[in-house]
């Protein structure tokens, strides 16, 4: 025979188990909803890294072999690699929207790194500013996926090293890396393994070996 | 001198269903034989379907000590252009100095000729009412030519066929770049072979 005290206890225990449950379970549901109603927000508000600031984009233009500015204005942040890098970001972006002039395939994201580095042996200017090499360093499913031809590869080299030149000036010199490696083209024409001259006279037209 | 582009394991761009390096071939084929037939020596870097490296195939036309040549490449023209030709010389900066030439940069001492012969081929394609755009880009084989040299590069609607123009806007439009370029390289050699001028077509002291 069980006491009666031991019944009550059990019963108590019980009905503080289904208590915990529920509440457990309103919770759960609680966080989920707050979940989708996160999910649903998309697109997510760009986080404010720094002001708008006019920027100058060079888009090429398949249409009549050319590469033209485009004036936006843009939150660009202070650091000019970080900066480097969101300018290509956008300009590849415009070159993947459906009515580019210069279809490419990729995005923001095509762009892995931007790293500035002092032109060895440069001369000439001021030692406080001393003219930068950028080294771009693209993914390789931007590589792939880029259609294969002399002129779109060459337009997209341009409109990288105008745009790095055109809001960078202290950039006069461009290198391409595929994924953090040298790689001979890139979609099979336009050579990466040369050094492309971004300055404002021939925007990357000119190249050195 | 043709150069048909790409080769082998690389076949180029996709034009539908056919490859860049099939059509190259064919068109420097059909290159060739139009040359042939007025009269001109033609070397080409390839006649199948091989591996071919750039420096292979600037050696040839090196060896070759061509009047002119030609890279012959295709691609695929954009959604809302008619087909076109491309017309492209290297973008080494010209130079004067004919000595010893370093091999990725030999081009340099040509360019001056290379912009005539692009303007010479510039001229028939116009002549032709065919659409040509101009530029300048690193392009491997050609950095290395120490001949006047340019890439023809024909921007083409899709192939519907993998082995021949069965596009009908391509299958007029090839014929008559070739006969183009053809009656360009023919003039180049007349303005090549007037005196005072050497067998590469420099000015003689």
């Amino acid at each position: 025979m069980i006491p009666r005290h031991q019944t009550v206890l059990l019963i108590v225990l019980l009905l503080a188990s289904a208590a915990m449950g529920t509440v457990l379970w309103k919770q759960f549901r609680r966080a989920h909803e707050r979940l989708l109603r996160g999910e649903a927000t998309v697109p997510t508000e760009a986080p404010l890294v720094a002001p708008d600031q006019p920027a100058t984009l060079m888009v090429a233009n398949d249409a009549d072999n050319t590469v033209e500015p485009r004036v936006l204005t843009l939150p660009l942040p202070q650091d000019s690699e970080a900066r480097a890098r969101a300018l290509l970001g956008q300009l590849f972006e415009i070159d993947a929207a459906p009515d580019a002039t210069h279809p490419v395939p990729g995005g923001p994201d095509s762009i892995a790194q931007v790293f500035l580095l002092p032109i060895p042996g440069a001369n000439g200017k001021a030692a406080a500013e001393p003219p930068l090499l950028a080294v771009v360093n693209l993914t390789g499913s931007f590589a792939g996926g880029h259609p294969s031809g002399i002129e779109a590869e060459t337009l997209t080299l341009r409109s990288i090293c105008a745009t790095l030149n055109a809001n960078l000036p202290r950039i006069e010199q461009v290198r391409f890396l595929v994924d953090g490696q040298p790689r001979p083209t890139l979609a099979g024409h336009a050579d990466l393994t040369r050094t492309y001259l971004a300055g404002p006279t021939e925007p990357g037209s000119g190249t050195r070996p | 001198m043709l150069d048909a582009a790409h080769g082998g394991d690389d076949p180029g761009a996709k034009l539908g269903a056919q490859a860049e390096k099939d059509f190259a071939l064919a068109l420097a084929g059909r290159l060739r034989s139009l040359l042939v037939a007025r009269g001109m020596d033609v070397v080409v870097t390839r006649e199948a379907d091989v591996d071919l490296d750039a420096d292979h195939r600037a050696e040839i036309a090196n060896h070759a000590a061509a009047a002119a040549c030609l890279s012959l490449h295709a691609t695929l023209a954009g959604a809302n252009g008619g087909p076109s030709v491309h017309l492209f010389l290297s973008s080494l900066p010209a130079t004067k100095d004919v000595g010893l030439l370093p091999w990725r940069t030999a081009q340099s001492a040509w360019i001056e000729r290379s912009i005539a012969l692009a303007g010479v081929l510039n001229a028939a394609l116009n002549a032709a009412g065919i659409p040509v755009a101009l530029g300048r880009t690193p392009l491997a084989p050609l950095d290395s030519m120490t001949c006047p040299a340019a890439a023809v590069e024909l921007a083409l609607p899709p192939f519907a066929d993998a082995h021949q123009a069965s596009e009908a806007a391509n299958a007029e439009f090839v014929p008559k770049v070739a006969d183009a370029l053809a009656a360009a390289l023919v003039e180049w050699r007349s303005s090549e072979s007037l005196p005072g001028r050497n067998q590469a077509g420099e000015p003689q002291p």
